[in-house]
């Protein structure tokens, strides 16, 4: 134990001499060129990361659950069907994805995409939450015992009926969780959204972030974009563990 | 007239492994009809082909005279005559007692929210369980949980009550309240198939005990006859372990091969005590298409 509290005052120390201190705060933290920043760091790019992400999330959530509807169907067809896509939007990078969607939809659709950039992003990111969301929710259903669907089947109830009254429900307290995660993981990865050619009204955190940093010629705009993504992500963080901690409790 | 029920050389097979071997059986209204046998002779299979929880390999099952393993039958609308009652009981967790048993007359029958309630309250008063609807079932006993389940599968207003080891999953000072709520039933006439190891019960409240074992229906009559006077020696053997748990003869013990049914020779647990199977329903896993 003593140990390695004198290891860490050891790094510390070598740390505090070693470093240029001035120069490291400079780069990082040379907060006074970053007042242009605001308000539209919150009223614009933040506010444009959040739409993103609720509107990625909505589709890969609705598509998710379908798919993962699909993989414990009857009809293998589906089964075959779900398990592709899934294999798909988890193997490729979100990246890769998101770059196919943005410039490919709207040559596809000859025109622009319905939506603009919120449309495109919503489907780009959104097939690749999906991917993984259906995993989480097969996992989910699965957990719920047989006898449910059973009792729900015997009282008259259709699959689909039982599916979204009884199985659904109960399956997806048990995954509240992984999916509270996604929204977490979603909300990073909008940062990808930068690599699309977007309109300034468009701009999210990651792009704001590096437009200033042209501009001031240091890091600490990214540093300003990135303790915004914090302000989110940590509480939710918080969240996602304590629900864990209730669900272990509860077992 | 028609029969209620109506089983014509039902076989039944999962994987290589063929469960039920030809079963002809009919049950008429207002009878009721206690299944025993050993575990694993399939009597459960046999109650779960009766509502099409499970697909019959072969053979036919008619309910009121419609026929449920035809093809084209509306199989969602013919459960709805017909409740089931679980040995794990299976009621809804996320669900308040009194939504446990509102939901199906509300989604399926299509009743509105106060006559649903209506009835719900009705059935629980049935079932001596009156002022319980804002309970959570998690909050109810194991008894009072079963009874709940009866009171969900009778709002439906079915035809025929299925019941599957209903107080085997019970603590012994419990089943008294359950098997009270099934006789009163009886007593009414509700037309009934029950699988129990509850012999008094069986005495007392069947007009016809079928005894099943290796797939196969061995033995069947008046409960006089099967339980009081059995010809069959492996009804006997069964017998005379469920009613004398203490006294099994050593070259009878359970020699542990898989599949018992065929030699007449019952599980372990059956040779401690009738109650208490572990068993089907309460497994994860699996939510297939039904
Ligand atoms: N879904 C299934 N898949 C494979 N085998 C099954 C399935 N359901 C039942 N069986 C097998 O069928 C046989 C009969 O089972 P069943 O549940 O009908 O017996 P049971 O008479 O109800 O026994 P118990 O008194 O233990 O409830 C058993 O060997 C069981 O393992
Ligand atoms: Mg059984």
């Amino acid at each position: 134990m003593i140990t390695q509290y004198v290891l860490f005052v050891v790094v510390l120390v070598v740390l505090a001499f070693t470093i240029d201190w001035p120069k490291i705060q400079e780069t990082f933290f040379d907060f006074k060129a970053t007042r242009e920043m605001y308000p539209d760091l919150f009223t614009v790019a933040l506010k444009n990361t959040v739409i993103y992400t609720v509107s990625a999330y909505v589709v890969g959530f609705v598509l998710g659950l379908v798919v993962a509807l699909m993989r414990l169907s009857s009809v293998a067809l589906y089964r075959w069907v779900a398990l592709l896509f899934v294999e798909i939007f988890r193997g490729l990078p979100a990246l890769l994805t998101l770059l196919i969607i943005g410039f490919g939809l709207p040559v596809a659709l000859g025109g622009p995409v319905p939506g603009g950039t919120v449309g495109a992003v919503a489907v780009g990111l959104g097939l690749v939450a999906a991917a993984y969301m259906a995993e989480t929710f097969r996992a989910g259903i699965q957990a719920v015992p047989r006898g449910q669907m059973e009792a729900a089947r015997s009282l008259g109830m259709s699959y689909p009926r039982a599916m979204f009254s009884i199985v659904i429900p109960q399956g997806l307290r048990i995954i509240i969780p992984p999916l509270t995660n996604e929204l977490v993981l979603l909300f990073k990865d909008s940062s990808l959204v930068s690599a699309l050619g977007i309109a300034a009204a468009g701009v999210e955190l990651t792009k704001m972030g590096s437009d200033f940093a042209i501009n001031t010629a240091d890091a600490t705009p990214f540093v300003v974009a990135g303790a915004s993504y914090l302000i989110i992500t940590v509480p939710l963080g918080i969240v996602v563990r304590r629900l864990e901690a209730r669900q272990a409790k509860a077992r | 007239m028609t029969h209620m029920v109506e089983i014509r050389d039902l076989h039944k097979s999962f994987g290589s492994l063929e469960v039920l071997k030809g079963i002809d059986f009919t049950v008429d209204r207002g009878q009721v009809i206690c299944v025993i046998g050993p575990s694993g002779s399939g009597k459960s299979t046999l109650l779960r082909c009766v509502n099409l929880l499970e697909t019959p390999t072969k053979g036919q099952v008619f309910v009121e005279g419609l026929e449920l393993t035809h093809p084209d039958v509306d199989i969602d609308a013919a459960r709805r005559r017909v409740g089931m009652v679980f040995q794990q009981f299976n009621l809804f967790p996320h669900l308040t007692v009194l939504d446990n048993i509102t939901i199906a007359q509300r989604r399926v029958l299509k009743r509105g929210k106060a006559e649903a309630v209506r009835v719900a309250e009705e059935n629980l008063a049935k079932v001596g369980l009156e002022g319980k609807g804002r309970s959570y079932p998690a909050q109810l006993s194991g008894g009072q949980q079963q009874r709940v389940a009866i009171a969900r599968a009778l709002a439906m207003d079915p035809d025929l009550m299925l019941f599957d080891e209903p107080t085997s999953a019970l603590d012994p000072e419990l089943v008294g309240d359950v098997l009270a709520v099934m006789r009163q039933l009886a007593d009414e006439g509700m037309t009934m198939i029950v699988v129990t190891h509850e012999m008094a019960f069986a005495r007392d409240v069947a007009d016809r005990v079928v005894f099943m074992d290796g797939g196969v229906i061995v033995e069947e009559g008046s409960p006089d006859r099967v339980i009081g006077a059995p010809e069959h020696p492996r009804t006997q053997t069964f017998l005379r372990r469920v009613l004398d748990p203490t006294h099994a003869e050593p070259d009878e013990l359970d020699t542990g091969h898989p599949h018992r049914g065929l030699t007449g020779e019952e599980s372990p647990d059956m040779v401690k005590g009738p109650s208490r199977h572990g068993g089907e329903g309460a497994g994860a896993g699996g939510v297939g298409a039904l």
